[in-house]
């Protein structure tokens, strides 16, 4: 077990230790200190970087295996040209494709915008990769930036003009209906995303990504179901999930803002899409879900990347099966959802739930038991959700009364 | 002095806001107008960083770049003809814009020479947990509790009349 345990502690290490393997290369070949500490901040940057792509060409894999699965069709398999095994290759294969077709220019586009807006797009999903904990410690996270989910926020709402930045250039009706449709969509839903993750800071009591993870002794999906729920749904909306897939409904939209995109151009704004998916799902297992937090971490550190993969792997799979089950809602159904539910749900359980939390931090001067807090949370998110049900229990029962009282107007006699 | 990093990046930041804010005011399309606006802006945030100011950064990005960018291309694409080119580059107003320019400048200039050139480049460092300074200075009454409830109140405000403008009689 002797080389077991030492294979584990390199492993855990793994990300110090060939750091400073390249470092000490690069001063060996007579590079600055300040200078071969850039170059391998540089790898690092590029290594966090690269691996949401490597990550999202699986998933498209397995996407498009499990929407087989669900739909009655065995999905990319090696019948045609081989794939490999149960066509794993089949996105390496279509990425190729993509790579080398023509790259068409439709007529009166506008052409900076039009062909910085994939790459942009693309750029505001990797950066969101720079905050998120794939392990304890500071070797298995890009940066653990002070504001950390904040900078998140930040970047997904900064990138949002580049959806009317594609729409309008492209020089076609429907990706600028498209383009304005997905702003007033992701616009809307930030609000109540923002506020579901208000709550959990205010609870964590930091904005750190690292510190969000260790205020989880109770995972947070358990002390606040309803923040979970308020956040979950928001998410689903920004990532164009199939309840709110309004962004590129195709039987009114065609597809939406990248309607004129072609080959890798549309490649990229599809991989954004993943990208922005996976990035979701772990942001909801850090937030909630109590990122790479587990059993035996602290004996072996690198098993929580190994638990964070796991509780990410789940969250995606919820989100591909009500993906791939749910129909598309109406754009009024859309909005009035987020404006006149959700929203004001966030704004009512942020209220209470710093209430309740402030009160049990008086309650407990010496500070509360872990599984009090958590219950007395959860209890107040319970009793929320059956206020909130009867107010709009007995909401629905007036509207029913006002339309049976109407009913019986007597008709009014026509007289000749 | 030795040229750092964080010199280079001053100088590439400072080079995106001039150069994109000089575009914003000479380019003839509107619409590419604000794509600089936002050029500018994310330049701005960069120089936050700069300053060790992520929080300042991340508003930035959050609410100019997210928010007032987005509000401003529509409000460009909802009231204007913009599509006809070419526009005119400045309308009757453009000498109050400038005189508006040229005093914010002068200001800018007199502060920085009344506090003096050297106190401004040698800053004194940065405080570490400034976001808990900033959030306890915000509700302490010994700061600036009074300004932040006004600034709630006004925002209230400005939610209602917009509820009021657009409501369906």
């Amino acid at each position: 077990m002797d080389w077991l345990t030492r294979l584990l502690a390199f492993l855990s290490n793994a990300i110090v230790n060939i750091g400073a393997w390249l470092q000490g290369v690069l001063m060996g070949w007579g590079l600055p200190e300040p200078s071969a500490l850039l170059v391998v901040r540089a790898v690092g940057a590029l290594a966090v970087g690269f691996f949401p792509l490597i990550v999202v060409i699986f998933l498209i894999w397995a996407y498009r295996k499990i929407a087989a699965r669900i739909q009655g069709r065995l999905g990319p398999n090696s019948s045609g040209t081989w794939a490999g095994p149960w066509g794993i290759l089949q996105t390496f294969a279509d990425a190729i494709k993509m790579i080398v077709k023509e790259d068409i220019r439709p007529q009166g586009i506008d052409p900076i915008p039009y062909n910085l807006a994939p790459v942009l797009v693309v750029f505001a999903s990797v950066m969101l990769w720079a905050v998120i904990p794939f392990g304890p410690g500071g070797s298995l996270i890009g940066t653990d930036l002070n504001i950390g989910i904040f900078y998140i926020l930040a970047f997904s709402s900064a990138a949002l003009f580049v959806f009317l930045m594609a729409g309008w250039s492209s020089n076609n009706k429907y990706a600028t209906v498209g383009a304005f449709r997905s702003v007033a969509q992701l616009v809307g839903y930030e609000i109540p995303q923002l506020l579901a993750v208000l709550t959990v800071v205010a609870v964590a009591g930091t904005m750190k990504m690292q510190g969000i993870v260790g205020a989880q002794n109770v995972i947070f999906l358990v002390a606040m179901p309803l923040t979970a729920f308020i956040f979950y749904m928001a998410s689903l909306a920004e990532i164009n999930a199939r309840p709110f897939e309004l962004l590129e409904a195709e039987s009114e939209l065609v597809c939406g803002y990248f309607i004129e995109y072609s080959g890798m151009k549309f490649g990229m704004f599809y991989l954004a899409e993943f990208m922005n998916s996976v990035a979701v799902a772990a942001i909801f297992t850090t937030l909630f879900l109590g990122g790479w937090r587990g059993p035996w971490v602290d004996q072996v550190p690198i098993l929580g990347t190994i638990w964070f993969f796991l509780k990410m792997g789940l969250v995606i799979l919820a989100w591909m099966f009500i993906q791939l089950t749910l129909p598309r809602l109406r754009i009024d159904q859309m909005l009035n959802f987020n404006w006149k539910f959700l929203t004001p749900l966030a704004i009512v359980n942020l209220c209470v739930t710093v209430l309740v939390n402030k009160g049990i931090t008086e309650a407990f001067p010496g500070g509360a038991p872990v599984w009090t807090r958590a219950g007395i949370l959860l209890l107040s998110n319970v009793l929320l959700v059956l206020v909130i049900w009867g107010v709009s229990a007995l909401g629905r029962r007036r509207e029913e009364r006002r339309a049976w009282r109407a009913a019986q107007v007597p008709e009014l006699e026509v007289t000749a | 002095m030795t040229i750092t990093l964080s010199h280079v990046l001053f100088v590439l930041f400072g080079l995106m806001v001039l150069g994109g804010a000089i575009a914003v005011v000479t380019v003839r399309n509107l619409f590419h107008a604000a794509l600089w606006l936002m050029l500018v802006l994310f330049g701005m945030a960069g120089l936050f960083v700069l300053l060790e100011a992520p929080f300042f950064a991340a508003a930035q990005l959050f609410i100019y770049m997210g928010a007032i960018g987005i509000l401003i291309i529509f409000a460009i694409m909802l009231t204007r003809a913009f599509m006809r080119q070419p526009m005119p580059r400045a309308n009757e107003q453009w000498w109050l814009a400038a005189l508006l320019a040229a005093v914010l400048l002068g200001v800018i200039v007199f502060l920085i020479l009344r506090v003096g050139l050297n106190e401004v480049v040698n800053a004194r460092p940065v405080p570490e947990h400034t976001i808990q300074v900033l959030g306890v200075t915000l509700v302490d009454p010994e700061g600036y509790a009074l300004a932040f409830e006004v600034a709630s109140v006004l925002l209230v405000m400005a939610l209602i009349g917009a509820v009021t403008i657009i409501r369906e009689r």
